[in-house]
């Protein structure tokens, strides 16, 4: 019983000196917390458990023809891991198709291993081989991380994405006239207090498109790059965007050309 | 030069002209066509939120193709005139309603994504902190939109019920109803237009940032 009244009374005098100090001060001190909260939070980043089972993932042999994804290729020849992450989404010529990292591990998965892409298309985020993406695309990103993003333009439909990545950033429409560059059209704005990257170029080193997937303390979840997209949908107000959907594969082709040499930190933390 | 000869360096010409013709085509696509392509076959109905969202009036069509500019002079001012006109004064002549309903309607960011069951206004909050600063008080505030700490006060508003302030009253209550009226390619929700806020909601909204009692404009 004492020991309760005496925490309450510690907890009142911390609220009546929070309630005492000047708002800017205590502006600066919520700004400061949060970046504090990373901070302490970035020295063991649960994205490794992912990383690892994703690593596993990729050697251990599976589906209906029983086999690994050894032999994937990720834009870099078969098997090439390392420094694939940063040149995604790219063109692949075996489907005709620009892809990005999801949509590439979905033929992978069917052409390797037998999977119905469709029918991981459709799964939820976070069940059955919803699962696998969040661990390989852990993994894969992590294989690339501190290298700089370089999107290949060369070919026509790398070039024709890029614009209809463009187009899509600026669509406008839902109840609220939404598009993404409401939040992430300008410099130095926020929502709340949460910072928004400006995606219109290169935001800088481990920021926007550089920082996904990423492990999310709120929610204790991983989040690929479309799953990040999807919710970003979601807040636009817009209806439900397609897993590795066309318009997703081009504000990826968009957001990665745009940030050309930022730093890859994924997968990062957030909160 | 026989006549076979230049009939033959004619029809040469003619189809070097044909098929740069068709080069140039190839090297541009049709962007408009292949942008709604892109987003029917991209997105389908989730709860309330349904895929006929995709298509865009005539303000969010020219907002999106200036991608980030403004759109030309005249398609502006048809854009802002067409808002003005959609804009409904209330019924019963009162614009202020009750400051505290306001604010908690200012911090309510809930309303009209595919999770959230209904439509309706009173499923809506106004989003209002996520985007402005408005009291004192509340230090998570957004900066997309301008500062609205003492609106009502910096404009000289003494009392909103007055003739004075009338001319205030009325642009503020447009702007909430319709933000494209004024400013073509606004980033604020038609809260009025767009049935997303009712109109006792948008008093309680007005009263907060222009009633003199409001902590806003102490």
């Amino acid at each position: 019983m004492r020991s309760t009244r005496t925490a309450l009374s510690a907890s009142y005098l911390l609220a009546a000196c929070a309630a005492t100090a000047p708002a800017m001060a205590q502006q600066k001190s919520a700004a400061d917390g949060i970046a504090e909260y990373r901070a302490m939070l970035a020295d063991g980043n649960p994205a490794e458990l992912f990383e690892a089972k994703g690593e596993d993932l990729w050697k251990t042999k599976r589906g209906p023809k029983n086999a690994s994804l050894e032999r994937c290729d990720l834009g870099k020849g078969p098997g090439v891991v390392k420094g694939a992450f940063v040149e995604l989404p790219r063109y692949f010529g075996d489907t005709g198709r620009v892809q990005d990292l999801e949509s590439r591990l979905l033929t992978c998965m069917e052409r390797l291993q037998g999977f119905d892409p469709l029918s991981i298309a459709k799964t939820p985020f976070g069940q059955g081989e919803q699962l696998t993406m969040e661990g390989l695309t852990a993994w894969i990103s992590a294989e690339s991380r501190g290298l700089k993003f370089n999107l290949p333009q060369a070919h026509a439909d790398e070039r024709k994405t890029y614009e209809l990545g463009k187009r899509a950033f600026f669509y406008r429409g839902g109840p609220y006239d939404f598009s993404c560059a409401s939040c992430h059209g300008q410099p130095d704005k926020r929502i709340r207090l949460q910072d928004l990257p400006e995606l219109t170029k290169n935001p800088g080193n481990g920021i926007g498109f550089a920082a996904w997937p990423a492990y999310r303390v709120s929610s204790g979840e991983m989040w690929s790059m479309q799953r990040r997209l999807n919710d970003c949908f979601r807040q636009q107000r817009f209806p439900y965007p397609g897993y590795a959907s066309d318009v997703t594969i081009a504000l990826g082709v968009y957001m990665g050309v745009n940030a050309k040499d930022a730093e890859s930190v994924a997968p990062a933390l957030k909160r | 030069m026989t006549r076979k000869k230049t009939l033959f360096l004619a029809a040469a010409a003619t189809s070097a002209a044909l098929l740069a013709g068709c080069a140039a085509l190839e090297s541009k696509p049709d962007y408009d066509a292949l942008v709604t392509q892109m987003m029917t076959g991209s997105f389908r109905d989730e709860g309330i939120a349904k895929v006929d969202r995709l298509q865009q009036d005539a303000s969010n069509a020219a907002c999106s193709k200036a991608q980030g500019d403004s759109p030309p002079e005249d398609v502006v001012d048809a854009i802002q005139q067409a808002a003005l006109k959609s804009v409904r004064m209330p019924s019963d002549g009162k614009f202020i309603g009750d400051w505290r309903e306001g604010e908690k309607l200012a911090q309510n960011g809930r309303g009209m994504t595919w999770t959230d069951k209904s439509a309706a206004p009173a499923a809506n909050g106004g989003n209002c902190y996520n985007c402005h600063q408005i009291t004192k008080a509340e230090i998570s505030y957004g900066t997309i939109g301008p500062s609205l700490y003492q609106y009502g006060k910096n404009r000289g508003v003494t009392d909103a019920e007055s003739p004075a302030a009338k001319p205030i009253i009325e642009y503020t209550w447009t702007k909430m109803w319709n933000a494209k009226a004024y400013n073509a390619c606004s980033g604020m929700p038609r809260f009025g237009h767009a049935g997303l806020l009712d109109e006792k909601q948008l008093k309680d909204l007005m009263a907060l940032i222009l009633d003199p009692k409001s902590p806003v404009n102490q």
